[in-house]
C-alpha cells in the first residue's frame, strides 16, 4: 500500500537521466564509439539467438505433438507416413548414457592424477596435451578414426561381423565409445581447474590429521569439486547430444533401432539406430528422407534438450555459490 | 609491538624449585599451581640437530636446531618472518615433505622413536596440527570432526559410535555449547574464531600427544584470540604444545618456554619470563624490545 506523495525505493530520482547524459558528454569520442559498438554487437547477438529460438519454436510447436514423440519412425516418401521420432529420442539418450559413463570416470581420474600426483611429470604433460588435441579435433576426424578402429576384427563383438570376416564397425557401442571423446575434455578441464583452485591448506588440513592421499581425495577433494564435475558433465552431455558427424559415421544410419544380435539389451547396444541429430540431417531438405516438418520438430526437441542441460548447469552453479570454500 | 601487557603470573619449570616448595602444594595460589603441575611432564618430542634445506636456496631455512618439547608445557617459537619457525614446526609432523625440494637433516624423536621410522599417518595422528588460516572442510560441523576419527577411506562407523567422540572433542575445544543445537550446519558458516576452534576440535579428535599451532590467531579478532589462548592454557595440561607466533605479547602470554629463531638459527631458548626480561643474546634483546621485526 503506497501512500500518495511518498517515493518508493524503486523510483528513479529526478534528474538522474540528465546527469548520465551530462557524464557521457565528458567522454572521449573514441570511447563513445567503442561503447556504442559494444552495445550494437551485443544486441545483434541477442537478436540472432532470439530469432533462432523463435523460428525453431514456431516451426517446432507447429509440428510437435505427443503422437510424434511416442511413435516410431517409418520409411516413406510422404511426410504423413514417416511416423514419429521415438527411436531418435531413445537413441540420443542411449548415446548420452554410454558416452558419459565412459568419459566421466576417465576424465575425473585423469584430472585427479594430474593435479594430485602429476608424476612422472613428462607423462602428465603428454596426457594434458593429448586431451587438448582431442578437444580441438573436428569430430568428423575423430569419427573416421573411430570407424577404422571399430572395423578391426578385434572389435567384431561390438557391432556384427559378416561371414567373410568383415566387421561392420557401426553400433551404439562404437558410436558411444567414440562420442565419449567429445565429452571428455570439458569434464577433464572443469575438474582439473576446480581441483587446482582448492587451496593448499585444505589438503594440508587432511594430511595433518594423518589421512592418506586417497582418503583426502575421496572424502575431501571429490566432495568439494563435485558441483564442478557436474557442470562439466552437463556441458559434455550437451556436446554429445549435439554432435552429428560421429553418429552419421558410426551409428549405422538406420531410422529405427536395429538389434545387432539376439541377446536382449546387449543386442540393441551392438545394433544400429539414429539420434535426433542424424534424424534432422536425414530429413532436412538436403537429406534422403526429405521430411522437413519432422526435421523441424526433431530439431526443436533437440534444442529443448540442450537448453535443459544448460539450465541444469546454471542451476548447479547457483547452488554451489552458498557453500563455497574461502579461496 | 612496543607495549607489552603486564607479565603473566606464572613460574616456569626451571624457576620453580627456588621459588616455592613443591611439598606445600596447598599454599600455592591456583594460577601458579595450574602452571606448575604440567611443567613436570616428560619430554615428548626432541628436535635434535635439525636442518631443513629448500632446493635452490643458498642458506638452509632451518640450521642445526636442537630443542626439547615437554608434556604439559607450551613452547613458543618466535622470530621475524622467514626465520624458519614455521618450516621447523612443519617438519615435526613431516608435513614439510609435501613441499617439493625440501630436505631435512638431523633427527626428530617422538617419545624416543625417530619420526622417520614411524608410519606417516600414525605420526600425524600423534602430532596434530592447527594452521594459520582456519581451514574447516566444506562439510557439516559434525562431519568435520568425524572425518578425523574415521578410519582411512573405510565405510563410516555409525553415528552412535562417532557422536560421543565428536562431542568430547568439541567440548575440549570449547565449541560444544555454541554448536550443539545444530551440528549439521555447514562448518563454513561459522565465524572465523569458531572455525579455528572447530579445527582444534578436529585436531584433538585424533587424540594427539603433541599439538602444533602455526600462528593460530593471526587471522582472528582479539576476542577470538583471547578464547583460543585460554584454550591453549587448558589443553597444555594434557598435551605438549608447540606454537609459532609473530606476536610477542602472545608468546609471553601462552608460552612456558620461548625459542627465538633468526635466519634459520636458534638464537636463544629460555623460560618465557627470562627470555623477555633478561635475554642473553643481543639479537634477542633487540627483537623483544622491538628494535627489528
Amino acid at each position: 500500500m503506497s501512500v500518495p506523495g511518498t517515493t518508493g525505493p524503486g523510483a528513479t530520482p529526478p534528474g538522474r537521466r540528465q546527469r548520465l547524459l551530462g557524464e557521457l558528454r565528458l567522454w572521449r569520442p573514441l570511447d563513445l564509439a567503442g561503447v556504442a559498438a559494444a552495445w550494437l554487437v551485443g544486441l545483434l547477438l541477442v537478436l540472432v539467438a532470439g530469432t533462432l529460438l523463435l523460428y525453431m519454436g514456431y516451426k517446432g510447436l507447429q509440428y510437435v505433438n505427443l503422437d510424434l514423440l511416442v511413435s516410431r519412425p517409418q520409411p516413406g516418401s510422404d511426410q504423413s507416413q514417416t511416423g514419429g521420432i521415438l527411436d531418435p529420442i531413445v537413441g540420443t539418450l542411449l548415446i548420452i548414457v554410454i558416452a558419459t559413463a565412459i568419459a566421466l570416470p576417465l576424465a575425473v581420474g585423469a584430472a585427479l592424477w594430474i593435479v594430485e600426483y602429476g608424476r612422472p611429470r613428462w607423462l602428465a604433460r603428454v596426457v594434458e596435451s593429448g586431451i587438448e588435441v582431442i578437444a580441438g579435433a573436428p569430430s568428423i576426424a575423430i569419427a573416421i578414426f573411430g570407424l577404422a578402429i571399430f572395423q578391426l576384427p578385434l572389435f567384431g563383438w561390438a557391432s556384427f561381423a559378416a561371414d567373410g570376416g568383415g566387421v561392420f564397425g557401426r553400433s551404439f557401442i562404437a558410436a558411444g565409445t567414440v562420442m565419449s571423446l567429445i565429452a571428455l575434455p570439458s569434464i577433464f578441464a572443469t575438474t582439473r581447474e576446480a581441483l587446482q583452485s582448492v587451496p593448499r591448506h585444505v589438503r594440508e588440513a587432511s594430511y595433518g590429521l594423518g589421512k592418506t592421499r586417497w582418503a583426502t581425495i575421496r572424502r575431501v577433494l571429490l566432495p568439494t569439486v563435485r558441483p564442478d564435475i557436474a557442470t562439466g558433465t552437463a556441458l559434455g552431455m550437451g556436446r554429445i547430444a549435439g554432435d552429428t558427424a560421429i553418429i552419421v559415421l558410426l551409428l549405422g544410419a538406420t531410422l529405427q533401432l536395429q538389434a545387432g544380435s539376439d541377446i536382449p539389451g546387449v543386442g540393441t547396444l551392438q545394433g544400429t539406430g539414429s539420434t535426433l541429430t542424424s534424424y534432422v540431417y536425414n530429413n532436412s531438405p538436403t537429406g534422403e528422407g526429405n521430411a522437413p516438418e519432422k526435421a523441424y520438430a526433431a530439431a526443436f526437441v533437440l534444442m529443448l534438450l540442450i537448453i535443459g542441460l544448460n539450465l541444469l548447469v546454471a542451476f548447479i552453479g547457483r547452488r554451489r555459490a552458498g557453500n563455497d570454500l574461502p579461496r | 609491538m612496543a607495549e607489552f601487557p603486564p607479565p603473566v603470573r606464572r613460574i616456569s619449570a626451571d624457576g620453580v624449585p627456588n621459588v616455592v616448595d613443591p611439598s606445600s602444594r596447598d599454599a600455592i595460589p591456583e594460577p601458579i599451581a595450574r602452571a606448575l603441575a604440567p611443567s613436570y611432564g616428560p619430554e615428548r618430542l626432541r628436535i635434535d640437530g635439525v636442518s631443513i634445506h629448500y632446493a635452490g636456496a643458498a642458506k638452509p631455512a632451518v640450521n642445526a636446531v636442537t630443542l626439547p618439547v615437554r608434556q604439559g608445557e607450551v613452547l613458543a617459537l618466535i622470530g621475524p618472518s622467514g626465520c624458519g619457525k614455521t618450516t621447523l614446526l612443519r617438519s615435526l609432523n613431516r608435513l614439510v615433505e609435501l613441499t617439493p625440494g625440501a630436505t631435512r637433516d638431523g633427527r626428530i624423536l617422538l617419545d624416543g622413536e625417530d619420526v622417520d621410522h614411524l608410519e606417516i599417518t600414525r605420526l600425524r595422528r600423534r602430532v596434530s596440527m592447527i594452521f594459520q588460516q582456519p581451514n574447516p572442510f566444506p562439510m557439516s560441523i559434525f562431519d568435520n570432526v568425524a572425518y578425523a576419527i574415521r578410519e582411512q577411506a573405510m565405510r563410516r562407523p555409525g553415528k552412535a559410535v562417532l557422536a560421543p567422540r565428536v562431542e568430547s572433542a568439541l567440548r575440549r575445544a570449547g565449541l560444544w555449547d555454541e554448536v550443539a543445537d545444530d551440528l549439521n550446519r555447514p562448518a563454513l558458516r561459522l565465524s572465523g574464531g569458531q572455525q579455528q576452534r572447530l579445527c582444534i576440535a578436529r585436531a584433538l579428535a585424533v587424540e594427539p600427544h603433541v599439538l602444533l599451532m602455526d600462528e593460530p590467531c593471526s587471522a582472528l579478532d582479539p576476542i577470538s584470540t583471547g578464547v583460543i589462548e585460554e584454550l591453549i592454557h587448558e589443553l597444555r595440561e594434557t598435551l605438549a604444545i608447540v606454537i609459532v607466533t609473530h606476536n610477542l605479547a602472545q608468546a609471553r602470554r601462552v608460552g612456558d618456554h620461548v625459542a627465538f629463531m633468526y635466519l634459520g638459527d636458534l638464537v636463544e631458548y629460555a623460560p618465557t619470563e627470562e627470555l623477555f626480561t633478561n635475554p642473553r643474546a643481543d639479537r634477542t634483546r633487540d627483537y623483544v624490545q622491538g628494535a627489528f621485526g
